[in-house]
């Protein structure tokens, strides 16, 4: 009786998902980004760095319900090569949206925030100066070298000449977003790391943030597009438009976020 | 039983969705890589690195848990006593935990900022980002896969064989390791495959706990992630490599308990 009841289960669950793939060929990991068909929503690929200020953004976003998903732009970006299709691509840097148009995937890029990489540090930390991340015997995290906060860590440290080179001796992990950092200096796993000024800002008050050198700092300008093929076109350029518009604005420049570079 | 030719077709089709679901993902690794490929992508030094850490970790790890969980699952299969399926059920737990929650289960326990964090600080112990990390995390995850089959396997062990040895003036110490280990060997080895092959998979808490770094934290699971976005190819090419080990382990698993099994049978 149950036997054939977990049968019958089993049957049901597996040929369900066996529609829900139908003929896309997607890995099944996209399952989560891809679905959602529902009327009226819109399915947003973000940085991780984008996560405060867009949950709030979402949760007033008329036309609603917003499905969030964060991680490594890179790693979004991968996903969206490799077929997933959520209706909006929101990265931490300009080069992984417009690559992703080059190709025909999304469509033409906006500029819509800008950001600044800080070294942070855990709040009680003794270190004050970039020159202390240097030392010898400090562990440093940062973002791995495909993920935007890791690309601007390693043009910063490039500019940062023997403190950059010290610093990048010291470090010990690369995390594949930047909440990976994040995470490990909450946790006084390390001593130091590099993220943007809104994380630093996010963790109220667990972090501490010093400040590069105004010449060594990288341009961070957030790119967002809609994806071409998205299942709600007409939402997803509202959602576009509206993080660009006044509100959208306003929400960035409270959760940290600078204007976009340039305007 | 009787079957009604609808129940059987539903079961059959069951099935057969069951194998095409659970396999085509398994096989599309194999057909977006070509051989050359893969070699190319193992002369690949961080690639290289990653696989030389995986099996250093994973070795470490398991004779941490064969040193010490075949005299504890001993304990368990041969003794009764209050509590004892709590205490199972505790040292099952890491069986069913989400890797991120063995992740900050571990920063919470052993982290700089963890209850025992400061006090292997005093003795100059430090996990966090460290290959000796790595080893706790798959040790906290995949010991629980060796304990569970041990104790079985002590349990299945005929009492009136270890009796015999006893009564013939073997201490325990050497029934054990002279009567009990051989007896339940098939089991012993099944076990230490399955935590073997757990631990080569872990993801989540090693990253959660110790980091990635090439050469130090970077596992091949790890380096598959780092890949990824920046070199799919590659990324395939060495969860290629994980699929044929695992697939080895489990089939060694299937073997040796068959073979234990008629071992069994012919004593």
């Amino acid at each position: 009786m149950t036997r054939s009841f977990e049968t019958w289960a089993l049957a049901l669950v597996l040929s369900a998902s066996l529609a829900a793939c139908g003929s896309d060929s997607s890995s099944p990991a996209s399952g989560a980004a891809a679905s959602g068909s529902e009327p009226g929503g819109v399915v947003v690929s973000a940085a991780s760095s984008l996560k405060g200020a867009l949950t709030t953004y979402g949760a007033r976003f008329k036309p609603g319900p917003v499905r969030l998903s964060f991680a490594g732009s890179d790693e979004l970006a991968a996903q969206i090569e490799q077929g997933v299709k959520p209706d909006v691509f929101a990265s931490a840097n300009t080069k992984l949206p417009e690559q992703l148009y080059e190709k025909g995937l999304v469509e033409k890029p906006k500029v819509f925030a800008g950001n600044r990489l800080v070294l942070a540090v855990p709040a009680d930390s003794k270190i004050k100066t970039v020159a202390d991340a240097a030392k010898t015997g400090m562990t440093v995290a940062v973002g791995s070298a495909s993920v935007p906060v890791g690309a601007y860590t390693h043009e910063v440290l490039a500019k940062l000449g023997a403190n950059g080179a010290a610093i990048l001796r010291n470090v010990r992990s690369e995390e594949p977003d930047v909440k990976g950092v994040v995470g490990k200096l909450t946790q006084g796993a390390v001593d130091a790391g590099f993220v943007y000024i809104t994380d630093v800002d996010a963790t109220h008050g667990q972090i501490r943030a010093i400040e590069l050198p105004r010449d060594a700092s990288p341009t961070v300008a957030y790119g967002i597009a809609v994806v071409n093929g998205a299942k709600h076109p007409a939402n997803a350029k509202r959602f576009v438009d509206g993080v660009m518009g006044s509100k959208g604005q306003q929400v960035l420049k409270a959760a940290g976020f600078e204007p976009p570079p340039g305007s | 039983m009787s079957s009604s030719p609808p129940f059987r077709v539903a079961v059959t089709l069951a099935l057969a969705a069951a194998l095409v679901f659970l396999t085509v993902p398994v096989l599309a690794i194999f057909v977006d890589t070509s051989p050359s490929q893969l070699l190319s992508s193992l002369g690949d030094p961080a690639a290289r690195d990653a696989l030389r850490l995986s099996v250093v970790t994973t070795v470490s790890a398991l004779v941490i848990i064969v040193a010490v969980g075949t005299p504890a699952a001993y304990a368990l299969a041969s003794r009764d006593f209050r509590g004892k399926s709590v205490v199972t059920t505790l040292i099952e737990l890491p069986l069913v935990l989400p890797p991120a929650v063995a992740g900050i289960a571990l920063l919470a326990a052993l982290g700089p900022r963890g209850v025992l964090g400061s006090a292997l600080e005093d003795l100059g112990i430090s996990l966090v980002l460290q290959t000796a990390g790595v080893v706790v995390a798959l040790v906290f995850v995949s010991a629980p896969f060796y304990l569970r089959q041990a104790q079985a396997a002590f349990a299945a062990v005929d009492p009136a064989v270890v009796h015999a040895s006893r009564t013939l003036g073997v201490g325990e110490a050497a029934t054990f390791a002279r009567v009990l280990i051989p007896s339940a060997r098939s089991g012993l080895v099944a076990g230490a495959a399955l935590a073997w092959a757990r631990a080569l998979g872990e993801f989540g808490a090693t990253l959660m706990f110790a980091g990635s770094f090439r050469g130090i934290t970077q596992t091949v699971p790890l380096a598959i992630y780092d890949r990824f976005s920046e070199d799919f190819p590659a990324a395939l090419a060495l969860s290629a490599v994980l699929v044929c080990v695992s697939a080895a382990l489990l089939l060694s698993v299937k073997l040796v308990t068959d073979r234990g099994v008629v071992g069994l049978a012919a004593r």
